[in-house]
């Protein structure tokens, strides 16, 4: 269970099974036959709550529980071995699941993130007792190496190269920080990693560490995550008590600790120069770079900074070998990535493919399409940064060149789906919209840069824009992915660029004064179409702007110098007689 | 380490910037938010480079040199940027150089001439809210300190005064605060400044964002005569530089390269008007009204003291000494004189004493 | 100052003892904060917890007029650990044994009982120092003003001596001086015990050489110091006083005195810019000029001469001091006659051979620091290079004694004093700047906020603070500054002269008050 899980009334179905266990007199079956487990978030967040209720090694996973429901689930499955068939999952959960391969997130929803005893039953901390007691620093690198690991966090740098440079420096002091920052509209995968299964992450550092003669680590994480950054914690000193963590870890010479750092919700301090500044207890403002962070960076000593869930695989690494990671994915990036899948999908969730997938096969098969049969438009991949893809170029493989090559980026691995229903310039301005409000403001293209780019998009939207604000959105996006100092305003044009160049006709229409997905307000004209009005008054008394006038049972009119154009009566029609344009 | 500059070539040792290595070269490169003497900040993108093999181009401030570099300072593609960043700086300022204390002496405004900047140029004038015209910052309230003058509107966000403060002075009275375009530089809470009023801010800040309530309105940098001397404040000795116009210091500043760095004290930057003060003394006195029942204070002075003519004053004080020396012998009368006074007055002050009065007893404050 | 600010940057380690060096001299803090930023480590030894503290490796909190105990038990630690300069000690010192001796007692524990600064603060202190061999002593008027200021500044030499620490580059004994030229008015000359140059008054080959430089017969008995001639003048001896410059009312010790010994002088003659508290009892005032209209040089702390340029003319009929001193002269019947202040900086240069190679030419742009015997010479930053003058230097034996006025039952609270950022000295230039003046122009006394809380006053209330010479109405600041039980008052303010209250004890050698201990009560309303 994660906060998603939790949200959804996780822990009262819990607390409902305990109760009612307890009413149904099975009491002593409990403790000899029966137990009950919570386990990490398994990823299909659209149905919510999930429960796996096993009986004589059979399982039956019931979908959308609430605590009302768990009396007939005790009563009927429990001790009358009768599952109730009406709740169980269906077909699309299976496929959910089928297309998926899981390696980060391979015990996360089974195992008890906050039992160490379970993390060690799944082969946990083995591989960081293999590193520790019989290989050479050099020797973790040339796995890591060969493995073909890549940083998750967004710019895809090869893991071991980095690790090989901070191994290098001769420096008495060196950091390892673990980037659980993560700020993208839309992402939590390395929430969910950290969840499900803080100990991969831990491991992960600590064999990171040793490669890089490291003592000492951190995890900066946001503090908008207090179940994680519990979990975390629990972990953290679990660990310590077991010996894996602290002075001469598994008896060795090594000695490596954790510090967790909180963000205040920074998104910048996602960038790792901010990050640091962060940590550092400065205000984060990223710097520029080179001199890269490692070779001058925390304490202005050489620090390795890693996303969550690079770290989260290198155990399954070292534990799995090279070879069997690098048989995952394309020829240039191996092994799996895990994306939030969220938008206009039946299926939103966590999920964890190969390298290479098709986009197609992400969002038909894993994701079951788009929502209430409404078409496909666009998937936005890598949050901010990244860029959206339209429905011809369904096939390109999800890996980090192919994407880059049609205008987006892997990113850290959130996927929005957009319908017919969404406004291509609104998504832009959506984006837009939340990069120039965590814009550190440090540098100028990306401080007023990204603010006039948001204009242009606002007053286009509001049916204001002028001839030639195409062009000067691309003008002005290619000068602040040009000039801006860090990664933010580096990428923040991305949204604007790649929806120009693949719905350069949706800008074109604004300027016309249409909205073609009929989301932008200040475009739109409702009007009620005569032959399907049936007079019934609903859209009359819903308007709160007095718009609507008509007799009973005759059609009805929209005065549009009155309409506000708030939608409630096109929400109130029954015969789709009020239309939007 | 060797590093090549527009074709140049130049061996610089390590650590180096790039940007350091050209004015070595005497390659010009545009900067507005870099100063020689804090750490680099990379901020307003001006002096932007290429460097072969960066796939981007990069601060020539923040870079340091390495072995075999090769730089380019001036692309059409590199002046183009640098256009499109004082665009929209200037897309954000007030533009109201014509009433702004630091026209003449302001880098932003110099950049914006060379780069010829136009309001007939696009993009920067579209028609009305056109192009990159749009929200301006809007800042109400002034601070209400006694020393500088916080423009918040005309802040480029350079970011050199937060710099100074922290780095110089470790007073840190400044920071960035705030995200996006709304990001600012303020004290703590936005509250009033209350600092150590060392002015720093105001000497390294670029355009007229900060600058000296007391100069404001006293006269534009061309109508002023500079005068470098030294504070007679503390005994540090600051190298300072009076500027002077129409008989008055209107203003006191100090050169960067100074030994003192250009850095001053409050006392040393502002505490210069007591020169025009009205109470100086014009003219010499003598008293007219017995001393032993006067009190202190200047109250009714012109029943106490007479003015005189020097002649008057100097010949009645040389038979007065005169006078007690004959009376009394030399070692009655005694001297004091002052740490304030230049060296040639002390030694003249000595030598009076010891040669014309003809005593040691001659002494100054230095215990004090 | 033995070094020169320059080196300040590079110094391993910055002692900072009795100097309030971010306020008083804030430039130079300014370098010593570069210095600490590229690595230099910073000591602090001051009662209270002046800005600097910040920026410390350690701080020293120690009772006011506690600085020989502290310094003593410093180099006793230093001697302990082995961490002595033998070297050092053995070329170039005498009495090294003796005073080893005396530092037995000494010990860490004593030193700690006596300061109230921790035991283990004092070691680390004398690791840290005396681990360095580019380790920078500096003080001011908190190590001197002391009854026994001398010792004081005795035994911080003693500390150089044991480590070596001076003579080098990057590490000496610096005092700063508190004023733009108390340097130059030394340097000059203006003691009551030596010619310009230090030379002496009673060396008879001396005398004989100004007699001959200066054409007149000059008198070989040393004179009154300051703050005897305020006695003197007191006691009816001393019958006439010039004051140039100066406003001893305010910064003598002992306000009431001082203005009782002026009135009963029969010649009053004061020369000024301003019309201060002692030139409203002169008998004849003299309008002068500032720095910004005269040209002539200062020398500052680091002994470097320096230019001063003449920007502005004087206002009415002012006139330079110089002028008005050779008229004087003129009319006393010895003749001064100088076409420039270059003229009088030569004559100065060729009887002290340590300015002869410096011109008003040599320093146009920079200053040259003193030694600079030829045209050809570049200057020296740091003295004794190739050793002391007088070859081989003594440690003196010091010892711990208490200040001069301890506090008791009637009078409990230690009174320090000192200057703050904003106002100068007497006041008499930075409080006519309307902007000082508006943010720092009222006097205040700071105080603890626990002594605070027990007295019941309010931060802001006024409070009647008491000594056995007299007693002054002043606002309660309350601060951290301060530890319980001390005050501390700024001297810059008329209306609350702190030297209305301050002891007038004395070093006996170099008659330096004690205006850093004193004790007072504080009455509330």
């Amino acid at each position: 269970m994660g906060t998603g899980g939790i949200a959804a009334g996780g822990a009262e179905v819990i607390a409902a099974f305990k109760k009612e266990l307890k009413l149904a007199g099975i009491k002593a079956n409990v403790e000899e036959h029966c137990s009950m487990h919570k386990v990490g978030c398994r990823g299909l967040c659209a149905k919510d709550v999930l429960v796996d209720v096993i009986v004589n090694n059979e399982k039956v996973t019931y979908q959308y529980i609430k605590p009302d429901m768990v009396p007939r689930i005790i009563k009927e499955h429990i001790i009358e071995k009768n599952p109730v068939q009406d709740w169980a999952v269906g077909e699309d959960y299976h496929f959910f699941h089928k297309k998926q391969f899981k390696v980060v997130l391979s015990d996360c929803g089974s195992i008890d993130p906050e039992d160490i005893n379970a993390y060690i039953a799944v082969s946990g901390y083995d591989a960081a007792r293999q590193v520790l007691t019989s290989l050479k620093p050099e020797n973790v690198i040339e796995i890591i190496k060969s493995s073909g690991l890549r940083g998750r966090g967004g710019a895809g740098f090869p893991t071991g190269v980095k690790w090989e440079i901070a191994m290098r420096q001769n420096s008495k002091q060196k950091y390892l920080i673990c980037n659980a920052d993560e700020g993208d509209p839309g992402a939590f995968m390395d929430r969910s990693v950290i969840e499900g299964n803080p100990h991969a992450v831990i491991e992960g550092l600590i064999i990171g560490a040793y490669a890089i003669g490291s003592d000492k680590g951190y995890v900066y994480i946001r503090a908008e995550y207090p179940l994680a950054v519990e979990r975390l914690k629990k972990a953290l000193s679990d660990a310590k008590k077991n010996g894996f963590l602290g002075k001469g870890i598994l008896g060795t010479k090594f000695n490596f600790d954790i510090k967790v750092k909180l963000g205040a919700g920074a998104f910048v301090c996602g960038e790792e120069t901010a990050l640091i500044a962060s940590i550092e207890g400065q205000r984060g403002m990223p710097r520029a770079k080179p001199p890269f962070p490692v070779y001058n960076g925390l304490w202005g000593k050489p620090t390795v900074i890693n996303n969550v869930e690079t770290l989260a695989n290198v155990p399954y690494i070292i534990r799995n070998g090279a070879n069997w990671f690098a048989s995952f994915g394309t020829e240039k990036s191996k092994g799996t990535k895990v994306f939030a899948l969220t938008g206009k999908i039946k299926n939103s969730g966590l999920i964890e493919v190969p390298m290479g997938i098709p986009l197609r096969e992400i969002i038909y098969d894993i994701g079951g399409g788009i929502e209430s049969g409404k078409a496909f438009k666009a998937v936005q991949t890598g949050g901010p940064s990244g860029g959206c893809i339209p429905a011809e170029l369904l096939d390109t493989p999800v890996d980090f060149e192919s994407l880059a090559k049609v205008g987006s980026i892997v990113g850290s691995g959130g996927m929005v789906v957009l319908d017919e229903t969404d406004c291509m310039v609104n998504i832009a301005k959506f984006f837009l919209e939340f990069t120039q409000a965590e814009s550190c403001g440090k540098c100028v293209p990306c401080r007023i840069g990204t603010k006039r780019l948001l204009e242009i998009l606002t007053r286009i939207t509001k049916g204001a824009g002028k001839e030639g604000d195409i062009e000067l959105l691309e003008k002005l996006s290619k000068d602040v992915k040009a000039a801006s100092l860090c990664g933010l305003g580096q990428t923040a044009p991305n949204p604007v660029l790649s929806t120009i160049k693949y719905f350069r006709h949706e800008y074109e229409a604004h300027l016309q004064g249409k909205c073609p997905a009929a989301v932008c307000k200040e475009l739109l004209t409702y009007y009620i179409l005569e032959q399907f009005c049936k007079g019934c008054g609903a859209c009359l008394r819903a308007c709160p702007a007095g718009a609507i006038t008509g007799e009973k049972k005759k059609p009805h009119f929209i005065d549009s110098e009155i309409c506000i154009k708030c939608g409630a009566c096109f929400d109130v029609c029954k015969f789709k007689a009020v239309v939007k344009e | 380490m060797k590093v090549t500059i527009n074709g140049k070539t130049i061996e610089v040792p390590e650590g180096t910037t790039v940007l350091e290595a050209a004015r070595m070269l005497n390659i010009p490169i545009p900067t507005l938010c870099h100063h020689p003497k804090l750490t680099p900040f990379g901020g307003c993108r001006m002096c932007i480079v290429e460097i072969k093999g960066a796939p981007r181009p990069l601060t020539s401030c923040t870079t340091p040199v390495s072995e075999g570099m090769e730089v380019i300072t001036s692309s059409p593609e590199l002046e183009d940027l640098r256009k499109t960043v004082l665009e929209l700086i200037l897309s954000d300022h007030p533009n109201d150089c014509m009433i702004c204390e630091k026209a003449g002496d302001c880098t932003l405004q110099e950049l914006a001439y060379f780069y010829g900047i136009s309001p007939y140029n696009p993009p920067l004038l579209k028609g009305d809210k056109g192009g990159f015209l749009g929200e301006r910052r809007v800042y109400g309230k002034r601070d209400g300190n006694p020393f500088i003058e916080r423009d918040m509107e005309k802040c480029i966000l350079c970011g050199r005064c937060v710099k100074v403060c922290d780095e110089v002075q470790g007073v840190e009275a400044i920071d960035f605060a705030y995200r996006g375009f709304k990001s600012k530089i303020c004290p703590t809470f936005e509250k009033d400044l209350d600092c150590e009023f060392c002015g720093q801010c105001v000497a390294v800040c670029p355009t007229g964002a900060l600058t000296g309530k007391m100069w404001a309105l006293r006269g534009r940098q061309k109508d002023i005569k500079e005068v470098d001397t030294t504070c007679s404040y503390c005994g540090t000795g600051c190298n300072i530089t009076l500027h002077v116009r129409r008989n008055e210091v209107i203003r006191v500043t100090s050169r960067e390269d100074t030994w003192n760095e250009g850095w001053l004290c409050v006392k040393g930057r502002f505490g210069y008007s007591f020169i025009n003060n009205p109470d100086r003394l014009k003219k010499p006195l003598i008293r007219i009204k017995d001393r032993s029942n006067c009190s202190s204070g200047s109250n009714g002075l012109n029943k106490v003291f007479k003015e005189v003519s020097w002649d008057e004053a100097l010949d009645y004080t040389s038979q007065r000494l005169k006078e007690i020396k004959e009376k009394y012998g030399h070692d009655s009368i005694a001297g004091l004189s002052s740490a304030r006074c230049t060296n040639e007055e002390n030694y003249l002050f000595q030598k009076f004493m010891r040669a014309a009065v003809g005593t040691n007893n001659v002494d100054h404050c230095a215990r004090l | 100052m033995t070094n020169s600010i320059r080196e300040i940057e590079g110094m391993e380690v910055i002692f900072i003892i009795g100097s309030n060096t971010k306020e008083t001299h804030p430039v130079i803090a300014n370098r010593m904060l570069k210095a600490i930023r590229k690595g230099s480590k910073l000591i602090v030894a001051d009662p209270r917890k002046i800005p600097l503290v910040k920026f410390s490796e350690i701080f020293l909190r120690l009772k006011p007029g506690t600085d020989v105990a502290l310094v003593n038990g410093i180099a006793h630690v230093i001697l302990k650990e082995g961490l002595d300069n033998k070297e050092f000690i053995k070329e170039r010192t005498d009495g090294f044994d003796k005073w080893k001796k005396s530092l037995e007692t000494f010990t860490p524990e004593n030193a700690s009982k006596i300061t109230g600064v921790p035991k283990e603060d004092i070691i680390k202190a004398a690791l840290l120092y005396g681990g360095s061999r580019k380790a920078g002593i500096f003080y001011t008027m908190g190590v001197t003003q002391h009854t026994h200021g001398t010792d004081n500044v005795n035994a911080i030499a003693n500390l150089a001596l044991l480590t070596g620490n001076i003579g080098r580059e990057h590490t000496g004994i610096n005092p700063l001086r508190g004023q733009n030229n108390v340097q130059g008015a030394c340097d000059a000359g203006c003691l009551p015990n030596v010619y310009p140059g230090y030379q002496r008054v009673d060396m008879p080959m001396v005398k004989r050489k100004f007699e001959e430089a200066w054409n007149a017969s000059l008198s070989d008995k040393e004179g009154l110091k300051s703050t005897e001639m305020m006695l003197s003048a007191a006691e009816g001896k001393l019958k006439a006083l010039y004051i140039m410059g100066e406003n001893p009312i305010l910064t003598e010790p002992n306000v009431g005195h001082t203005r009782e010994a002026l009135k009963k002088l029969e010649f009053l003659l004061v020369q000024d810019i301003f019309l201060t508290e002692t030139a409203a009892l002169a008998d004849v005032v003299l309008p002068a000029t500032c720095f910004a209209e005269k040209t002539g040089t200062f020398i500052n702390t680091e002994r470097k001469v320096q230019l001063v340029r003449k920007a502005v003319d004087p206002p009415g009929d002012a006139k330079e001091d110089m002028w008005i001193i050779s008229e004087l002269s003129n009319r006393m019947g010895y003749a001064m006659k100088y076409s420039s202040s270059e003229d009088v900086f030569e004559e100065l240069g060729s009887l002290w051979s340590a300015l002869s190679g410096i011109t008003y030419n040599r320093i146009r742009n920079n200053g040259i620091h003193w030694p600079c015997p030829t045209k050809d010479h570049p200057g020296t930053e740091y003295l004794y290079k190739a050793g002391f003058p007088r070859g081989r230097v003594s440690f003196t034996t010091v010892n711990y004694a208490p200040p001069a006025e301890p506090t008791d039952k009637d009078y409990p609270f230690v009174l320090t004093t000192g200057r703050n950022l904003f106002q100068y000295h007497g006041g008499s230039m930075t409080r006519r700047v309307a902007p000082i003046e508006a943010h720092a122009g009222e006097p205040y006394i700071e105080m603890n906020a626990e002594d605070a809380h027990r007295l019941g006053v309010k931060n802001g209330e006024p409070v009647k603070v008491k000594s056995r010479r007299g007693e002054i109405e002043i606002k309660v600041r309350i601060t951290d500054r301060v530890s319980g039980g001390i005050l501390f008052l700024p001297m810059h303010y008329r209306e609350a002269a702190a030297n209305v209250i301050t002891t007038d004890a004395l070093d006996p050698f170099a008659k330096t008050p004690e205006f850093k201990v004193c004790a007072v009560k504080i009455e509330t309303f």
